[in-house]
């Protein structure tokens, strides 16, 4: 029996990344700051990761994202694209994305 | 690494330690921020009898226990204080009829909810209606790699297939899984094949801590006492399996303290960043804090809040920081590294709880520690005393004596 999720996810423009369930990201009132909630730690991403992550709602592609990103900080596309792409394969390294396709598998 | 996601622990060797980037002040061995996660255990009732059992050796009865709604009073107030985690842990929590109730409620207030569990009472349904509670992650205890060693340690028949089972219907709905597996002179030898149980059931994670010497396990000292030889062929084997997983089972290993040189920091440092609540709802600085005599550990019960207990109370304050510390601990190089190591040890081992941890080599006591723990791990009998609510009962028969 295949798990949904999907380990060591490969980071393009095409995916459509999307937190899995037991990662959290929220404010953390008391301390003032976004955290990520994971099995037995907790995570302090800086406030980059944050705009990223809460972009990834496994419905937007990474190209689009990007898109966003690029208009809001009058940026070059593929200069953000590569930022990102690596920011993005790292937390999936870390097992804090999975790709939305393998929800409904 | 990555700038862009910091893992909030300020020693690379504690992934479980939150406080430095989580709390900006000037000197965390002097403050006292709320923890980021608490554990609760729910009952000391559970159907499994291990011998190395972290819970008192008095253990507190059903009567005792906190109500449905003293439990769900104590969560809200846990939030609203700033704690984000909240282990559901025992005994057995899923002994609790209110265990679901208690998990909707712990999201309902924004807690990210763990259960710590030896899985044996678990069905599918019930697991799912956790799921469906919010529940995001389940660490299921291990006593070996196969039902022989492993039932006897649990002192349950069927325990390790039921086990097998519910780490199956786990990770089929899609909640990530530790697999915690307590190890001892008599199961060290299955390391390498409980590392690959682990694979095998996709865990994310696998805890292997030997036992640490207090309450049950300080009964059932010499029964479990692992040989130097084990512990160094131990750490061979989880070096080479981290790498060799890397990406695949985190693997966090925890190395018995009479065989260490120096003291682990235990509790991240006591009253420093966590703290557990006991079945009756005593605020206790770890699990087997109650075994210290002496100290007055206040209730939820009692008119105090969470946080004043946390800050104001003189059991948290007794040991806090590094004031407190005697020689050679005072003066030591190392006294903010791991906080003169573990109370509750200095307590068993010495009758003081205030004197150096006996783990650490510049105790005058390690040598003896030392000697004790391979005098018992070449001598000591096999047998077993199970823990359960009447003190302890030995295993019958003789076939385990060496």
């Amino acid at each position: 029996m295949a798990a949904p999720r999907v380990r060591n996810i490969s980071v393009t423009l095409a995916s459509r990344p999307v937190l899995p369930r037991h990662a959290k990201l929220r404010f953390d009132e008391t301390r003032q700051r976004w955290v990520i909630l994971a099995p037995e730690r907790v995570l302090a991403p800086d406030e980059i990761a944050v705009e990223v992550l809460q972009l990834c709602d496994g419905v937007r592609s990474v190209d689009q994202m990007v898109d966003l990103l690029a208009i809001k900080y009058a940026a070059d596309h593929a200069a953000i694209g590569t930022d990102v792409i690596a920011m993005l394969q790292d937390l999936a390294d870390k097992g804090f994305l999975v790709e939305a396709r393998e929800k409904s598998a | 690494m990555s700038p862009t996601l910091t893992d909030a622990a300020p020693l690379p060797d504690n992934a479980t330690d939150g406080l430095s980037i989580l709390e900006s002040r000037k000197s965390a061995a002097e403050t006292f921020g709320i923890p980021l996660a608490v554990l609760a255990e729910l009952t000391h009732r559970c159907p499994l009898q291990c011998p190395y059992c972290s819970n008192p050796v008095e253990l507190e009865r059903n009567s005792s226990e906190l109500t449905t709604a003293e439990w769900k009073k104590v969560l809200s107030e846990l939030a609203e204080i700033g704690v984000l985690q909240i282990h559901f842990s025992g005994g057995e929590p899923t002994a609790r009829k209110d265990l679901v109730e208690l998990v909707q409620h712990a999201s309902d207030v924004g807690l990210y909810s763990n259960l710590i569990t030896s899985a044996v009472l678990l069905t599918r349904d019930k697991l799912k209606a956790l799921a469906d509670a919010g529940l995001c992650h389940v660490q299921i205890s291990f006593q070996g790699n196969e039902p022989l060693i492993a039932d006897r340690v649990a002192g349950l028949k069927n325990a390790h297939d039921k086990k097998i089972e519910v780490a199956r219907w786990t990770r089929e709905l899609d909640l990530p899984l530790t697999v915690n597996a307590v190890m001892h002179r008599q199961n060290l030898h299955q390391l390498s094949d409980i590392i690959q149980m682990a694979v095998d059931l996709d865990a994310d994670r696998l805890e292997v801590a030997n036992v640490q010497y207090y309450g049950w396990a300080l009964k059932n000292r010499a029964a479990l006492m692992p040989t130097l030889e084990q512990i160094e062929e131990t750490s061979r084997i989880v070096e080479e399996a981290e790498v060799r997983l890397k990406g695949v089972l985190a693997i966090d290993y925890v190395v018995p303290d009479y065989y260490a040189l120096r003291p682990k920091k235990c509790m991240g440092g006591w009253g420093r960043q966590f703290f557990n609540i006991s079945p009756a709802g005593k605020i206790l600085p770890c699990h087997a804090a109650e075994t210290i005599t002496g100290l007055d550990f206040l209730s939820v019960r009692s008119n105090h809040s969470i946080a004043w207990i946390w800050q104001n109370s003189e059991a948290f304050n007794r040991y806090r920081g590094t004031g407190w510390m005697p020689e050679p601990c005072q003066s030591c190089e190392f006294k903010e590294v791991d906080f003169g190591g573990c109370r509750c040890q200095a307590f068993a081992l010495t009758g003081d709880a205030g004197n150096t941890d006996p783990a650490c080599t510049l105790s005058p006591m390690h040598e003896q520690i030392f000697k004790t723990a391979e005098a018992e791990a070449r001598g000591g009998g096999d047998r077993f005393i199970y823990r359960n609510f009447a003190g302890g009962t030995l295993e019958p028969g003789g076939d385990h004596d060496t």
